[in-house]
This record gives structure tokens, sequence and C-alpha cells, in this order.
């Protein structure tokens, strides 16, 4: 196996480029897939571990994980609909109704 | 020591009248009239059947011991005070006494009482007030009784304030008419003004001599039961008061200011013509013959202190002789039947008072019955001439009834003859006796001489303005209106009988007191001696001699003769020639006016002290409504009112306003916590990072050096 440290930076990236997009992005379809990148990093954090001290858990923990994911990215789908049949926009500094 | 039935029950005189006087108060409604009458003429006559016997059995012992003094029980008693003569037990009892003094004016109350009351029965049968009138009457019948048997002061004067109040109520007998409730409230209110004076006198008595009875005589011990003559005699032998002392002249004017409120003195007279208004038998009783009388009584009985006064002697002689002349005076123009007899009887009264005041109290005493058997008489004969012309009281109305109603007017122009003191009527002896004494005392001091002047002349302006009135009233043509003359009808017996006896009165009264130069016994004088003797005092008079008897002689005719000129003037002016007085009357206005306004006395009053009353009642009004009511009342309410405005403040800005203050300081932070909330969900999600990399900051050490322990 290659040394665990590059399985931790490539994690470490995505897991960046994963909450710089969440943060920066306007299109709040393009936020889900950074949140489904944050997601990855971790799954990839996990597996690493797990590989490096021969423990199963990390891998089924990222099991889980991934199905989470798909759950989760279903449900924000539904509210990103639901949302724009009711304002008609995708766009995040246009969602400002629950402002003061 | 006289006694006998009648004197131990002396108690019971007053109570007689006492007892009519209350059942008319409690049970008028349930009495006829018969008995009403019936009732209270007969105990007023059981009164004078018991006073009658009681002098009697009194005149049975030697003339020094004829007093009897009886002591119901003892009613004021403070203790010990300090008076002149040391430390003395103060006690007032309510007691009774029968002396020469006391006897003569109990018989005149209750004789003169009796005849009046009788009369009125007469005179008031018509009024629907009947009842009422007897319970006064009878009332005041109790009071001046209680007045003249008192042994003391202190009872004295509840008799006095007794009468004040009876005549009160009498005077203003018919209440419904306006000047009739006015000239009862003036009687009392002047009659006030001098029981003030007399009070202080009686303070001024009790603490000098520790005792307000009158003598200790009678009553077994001495010290225990002092009394006013023993306690002044040990005092002036003790050198403790001297002759002439100005506390005794301060006991002497205060007693007499008294006099002069009650007897109708100047300046305190003003009552007594207004007191006409009352019934006519209650003038003839009570202000002629009995409550005007009780100055001159409490005088008398004071003799004592005034014969060691000699300054208030003086005062007393020319108060007399001063109030006799301008009375006189005023009677000559009075156009009522009745104003003139009032202003008649506060000239004879000013005549009793000037012979108290130059020594003669027997023949003060004696004035005072033989007035009040002819004054008595003038007024009920007034009033039989008023209750025969129907009401009418003008003398300028009346005339021709000498033939008309000869039962009241032989009887009244006998007692026009008294008064005028013709000889051989009462009124002569009397007279004559007062004006001796005052030239007699001349002969010790020419001043004294102005006394008898005034008083002679006095009497022939008494037979003037008295001869006035009878022929005014009874003689020449008549000027009674014609439809009076109608209803003319002869007075009832019951008013008619009193009139024939107290002209046998008038004619045969002044028989007790012939002059002693007549080689007659003066008998009442000699009653009277010992009451009236004094105190032993060391006065440094000279004795007078009676004057030889040619110029006794002389006197009698100068005042027959002064009388004469009186009649004669009177009978020029209104029966021989009526329309002369009405000349003489043009011929000085200046002084008619002054006259008929009766020297415009009443106005000087009114404006002096009634109007100055009344200006003093409208300050203290004022205080009342606007300091009182105003500060004390309005200002509290003001205060109040600024009270509750400071507590509104309080409660709006203070209270309320620190529940609004937290409420903004509430939302004074909420507003920055407010734009947390921006609604756009990548500024939460910012956040969340932020949160999560501070927290990895600050537990890094701790993961740091847990994955090197991993390793």
């Amino acid at each position: 196996m290659m040394p665990a440290g590059h399985y931790l930076f490539l994690s470490l990236a995505l897991l960046l480029i994963g909450a710089i997009g969440v943060v920066t992005r306007r299109n709040v379809i393009i936020v889900l897939m950074c949140i489904e990148l944050i997601l990855n990093a971790v799954n990839i954090n996990l597996v690493a571990f797990s590989r490096l001290y021969g423990d199963v858990a990390g891998q089924a923990f990222a099991l889980f994980i991934i199905a989470d994911a798909a759950a989760e990215a279903a449900v924000g789908l539904g509210i990103i609909i639901a949302f724009f049949r009711n304002q008609e926009t995708v766009f995040a500094d246009e969602m400002d109704i629950l402002k003061w | 020591m006289p006694t006998g039935y009648f004197l131990e029950h002396l108690w019971l005189i007053p109570l007689f009248p006492l007892i009519s006087a209350g059942t008319m108060f409690f049970f008028r409604r349930l009495i006829p009239k018969a008995a009403v009458s019936f009732l209270c003429v007969g105990s007023v006559a059981l009164s004078f059947l018991y006073a009658a016997g009681a002098v009697l059995q009194l005149l049975a012992v030697a003339p020094q011991e004829r007093v009897y003094q009886q002591i119901l029980f003892e009613w004021i008693t403070p203790g010990a005070f300090a008076t002149t003569g040391g430390l003395t037990q103060f006690v007032a009892d309510w007691g009774y006494l029968l002396d020469p003094l006391s006897s003569v004016m109990v018989l005149i109350v209750t004789g003169v009482g009796l005849l009046i009351h009788i009369y009125s029965v007469g005179y008031m049968h018509a009024d629907e007030g009947y009842y009422r009138y007897f319970g006064y009457l009878n009332l005041f019948m109790f009071a001046m009784l209680t007045l003249v048997l008192a042994n003391n002061l202190l009872l004295l004067f509840v008799g006095w304030e007794g009468v004040g109040l009876c005549s009160y109520l009498l005077i203003g007998f018919y209440f419904k008419k306006e000047s009739a409730a006015n000239a009862g409230k003036k009687a009392f209110l002047v009659n006030r003004i001098g029981d003030a004076g007399f009070l202080l006198g009686i303070f001024l008595i009790a603490t000098t001599f520790g005792t307000v009875r009158f003598t200790s005589q009678g009553l077994g011990d001495p010290v225990a039961f002092s009394g006013i003559l023993q306690t002044l005699g040990a005092l002036i032998d003790q050198h403790r008061l001297a002759y002439g002392a100005p506390v005794l002249t301060a006991i002497a004017l205060l007693l007499f200011a008294g006099a002069t409120g009650k007897s109708a003195q100047f300046p305190l007279y003003v009552w007594l013509p207004d007191a006409m208004e009352g019934p006519t038998p209650v003038s003839a009783l009570i202000h002629a013959a009995t409550m005007v009388t009780a100055g001159v009584y409490m005088v008398a009985r004071m003799s004592a202190i005034y014969q060691v006064a000699p300054v208030a002697m003086d005062v007393v002689a020319i108060s007399g002789a001063l109030t006799a002349v301008i009375a006189a005076s005023m009677a000559m123009v009075q156009t009522d039947i009745k104003k003139v007899l009032a202003y008649s009887t506060i000239s004879q009264l000013g005549y009793m008072f000037l012979a108290l005041g130059v020594g003669a109290f027997a023949a003060g005493i004696f004035h005072l019955m033989t007035h009040a058997f002819f004054k008595a008489l003038l007024f009920l004969g007034a009033g039989a001439i008023i209750h025969a012309l129907s009401g009418e009281q003008d003398l300028r109305k009346m005339g021709g009834l000498y033939n008309t109603i000869p039962r009241v007017s032989r009887p009244f122009m006998v007692a026009t003859f008294a008064i005028a003191g013709f000889p051989p009527l009462a009124g002569f002896f009397s007279k004559d006796e007062i004006l001796s004494h005052a030239f007699n005392k001349a002969q010790m001091l020419d001043r004294y001489l102005l006394l008898w002047i005034v008083g002679w002349i006095t009497a022939g302006l008494t037979a003037f303005y008295m001869f006035r009135l009878f022929f005014l009233a009874f003689r020449g043509r008549s000027r009674i209106s014609t439809h009076v003359e109608e209803h003319i009808h002869q007075p009832p017996l019951t008013m008619t009988l009193p009139l024939t006896v107290l002209m046998l009165l008038s004619i045969i009264g002044g028989w007790f007191a012939l002059p002693v130069l007549w080689g007659e016994k003066n008998y009442f004088a000699e009653f009277l001696a010992p009451t009236l003797g004094g105190v032993e005092a060391d006065t440094g008079t000279v004795q007078l001699g009676q004057h030889p008897l040619p110029k006794e002689y002389l006197l009698m005719t100068a005042s027959v003769a002064m009388a004469s000129l009186g009649l004669w003037f009177a009978y020029k002016l209104f029966l021989k020639n009526p329309k002369l007085h009405a000349q003489i009357a043009e011929a000085w206005p200046r002084l008619h006016r002054v006259l008929t306004h009766k020297y415009y006395v009443d106005e000087i009053y009114e404006v002096l002290f009634v109007n100055r009353l009344k200006d003093l009642s409208t300050a203290l009004g004022f205080l009342d409504s606007k300091v009182i009511d105003g500060v004390a009342i309005d200002g509290t309410a003001t205060l109040t009112r600024v009270f509750s405005r400071m507590s509104m403040w309080w409660d709006k800005w203070i209270v309320d306003g620190s529940v609004n203050l937290v409420a903004k300081i509430t939302s004074g932070f909420s507003v920055p916590v407010r734009m947390l909330q921006t609604g756009m969900f990548s500024m939460y999600a910012t956040l969340i990072l932020l949160g999560l990399v501070i927290l990895l900051g600050y537990y890094g050490h701790h993961m740091q050096s847990w994955v090197r322990n991993l390793r």
C-alpha cells in the first residue's frame, strides 16, 4: 500500500474544495454536489485508516455514510424542488425569505 | 330664736308655685281652664298664707332675735381657699332666711302677686296660651321667692337669673309678634351685662370674706356657718379692712352693676320700655312690683358693705338721682300708656336707689313697698283700659273714660295722686322720707344738696306726667275711634277687685312709717333697723341730729307744692287748653324731638355695641369661611391633589417606566442579533465551518498527542 499520508492529503483536499464550494457557490444544486464531495472525502479518510490499522470498522462506517449521503441527496433535492416551485429561483443569494 | 310651724316650713313658700308651674308644663293639655286658674292662683294664695304666718311667728320674739335661718342641704362645697381673713372652708348652702327685710319683701311679692294672679284670670281668659302664661308666671313666683328668701348670695343669684329667664319668657309671650320676641331678647341680654358685674362682686365677696351667707345669726355655730355681716365686723375690728377700703368699694360697685341691670338704672334701663310688649299683668308684676325691685333689695341686703364704702354709696345716689330725672323727662312725651308707666317705674326706682345711696335704707325699702302698691294699681288699671278699649294703647286715642268705667277710673285717680306724692296717701310719706334724708345728708356736705334738688324737681315732673296720663286717658273730650267706642265694656270682677284692694293699700300703706317728728312711731324703720344697722365702724362721720320741726314742715310743704305745680301744668296743657301742648312742642321742636326719641340712647347703643358686635361676628364669619374653610379644608384638598399628581408621575414614569425599560433593553439587544438572520444559508454554512475550525483549534493539542499514541 501507498503511505497513508497520500490518502489523507487527498481527503483533506477534497474536504476543503467541498467546504469552500458550500460556502461560495451561488447555485444550490452545486452546493449539494459539494456536500457530496465532503462526504466522499470523509469516506476516503475512513477507508485509509481502516487499511492502515487493519480494522474493518472504518469500512463499515464508510458504507453507512454512502447510504446516508444518498438519502440526504434525495431529501435535499426534494427541498430545492419545493422551494423552486414556491420562489422560482435556485440561487442562494435570492433565498432570503427568512431574513429578519 | 323664733320658732313655729310656718317658720319651719319656710321652704314650702317657694315650692307651692314651683309645683303648680311644673304641673302646667307637664300636664297642660289634660287640665281644664278652670282647674288651671284654681291651681295657679291657689298656690300663690297658699304661699301668701304661709308667708303671713311665718312673719307673724317672727314678730313674736324680741326685735334683736328676729332672724330665722334654715339650711336644707349643703350645695357647693369646693373646700378651703385663701381669703382676706385667712384660709377658710367655703360652703354655699341651699337655705332660707326670714328676717325683717325679707319678710317685707316676701309679703309684697306674695300679696301683690296674688292680686295680680287674680287679675290675670280675667285679663287672659280669652288667650289660647292661658296655661303657658300661668306656668311662666308661677315659675316667676318661685324664682322671685327664692331670691327674697335666700340666705346667701349664690342662692339669691339663682333666683336672680330665674326671674331674668321668666321675664324673657313673659315679655316674649306673644312670640309670634317679632317686636315682642326682640324685646324679650333685649331684656335678657341687657340684664346679663349687669349680671356679669354681679357675679364678679359675688366672687370678690367669697375671696374676701370666705363666705357668701348674709348672716350667721340663727344657725347655732357662728364659726362653722359664717356670715358676711359678722365677718365684715371682725375684719374691721382686726384692722384687716378699713372703712372705705378699695376692695369694699369694688365689691359694692360690682354688686351695684348687677342692680343697675336688673332694676333698670341708667345706662342699662333700655330694656324696660320695650318690655311693655308683654301682657299688662306681667308688666305690673315683674316690671313694677317685684323683679325690678330685686336690685333694691339686694343693695339693701348688702347695706353693711355699702355703709363702709362711702364712694360706692355716692355712686348709687348719683346714679339713682340721674336715672330718676332722665326717665321722668322721657315719660313726659310718651304716647303709649304703658310706656309712660315704664319710664315712671325707672324714675321711681331711681328714687329708691337715691334713698339707698344717702344711707336711708329703710326709706328706700319703704318706697319700694308703696311703689309696689300704686304702680301695680296703675298698670292693672292701664290693662283694664286696654281691655275695655279692645287693645287701644295710644293716649291720643283715649279720653272721657272717667264715668264710662268708674271701677277703673276711681282707683286709677287715687294711684295717680299717690305717685305724685300728695298726702295722706302712701307715696307722700315714702317720697318725703327719701327727700328729707337727702336734705339731711346735705348738711354734711353741700354737694348733696344737689341730690335733693334733683329729687325735688323730679317729684314735680312725676306729678306732671302722671296727671298728663290721667287727663289724656280719662278726662276731656273723647278721642276714641267710633269703632272702639261701640265695644266698650266694663271689666269683670276678677279685674276690678284687685284694683280696689290696691287702692286701699295705696291709701293706708304710708301710715306704717309716719314721720317721727309728728310724734308718731316709725314702725317700719324700727322693724327694719336690726337688719339694716350695719357693722360698728369707726366711720368718723358726724352724727346728725334731726332737723328742727319747722324745717321739716318746710320741706314737706316744698314737696307738696312741687307736686301741685306739676298737676297744675298738666291741667293747663292737657285739660283746659288741649292745643297748648302741641303749640309748646312746636315752639321747641329740637327739645321735643330729643325727648320723643328718648335722647337717642337706643340709637347710640346700636352704633356703639350692636353694630360693633355684628362687625365682630362678620369678621369671625370671614375668618371661618376664608381662613378655616379656605386653609384647612380647601388647602387639604389642594394638597391631596398635588400629592396624587406626584404619585401619578411616579407610577407612570418610574414604575411603568422600569417595565418598559426592560422591554426596550431586550429589543435593543435584539437589533444586532436579528441581523444575523439573513435568510442566506451560505452564511449559515460559513458560520458552521468557522465554528468547526475554532473547535478543532481549541482541542487540537489533545488530538496531536492522541495521534502520536496511535502510531
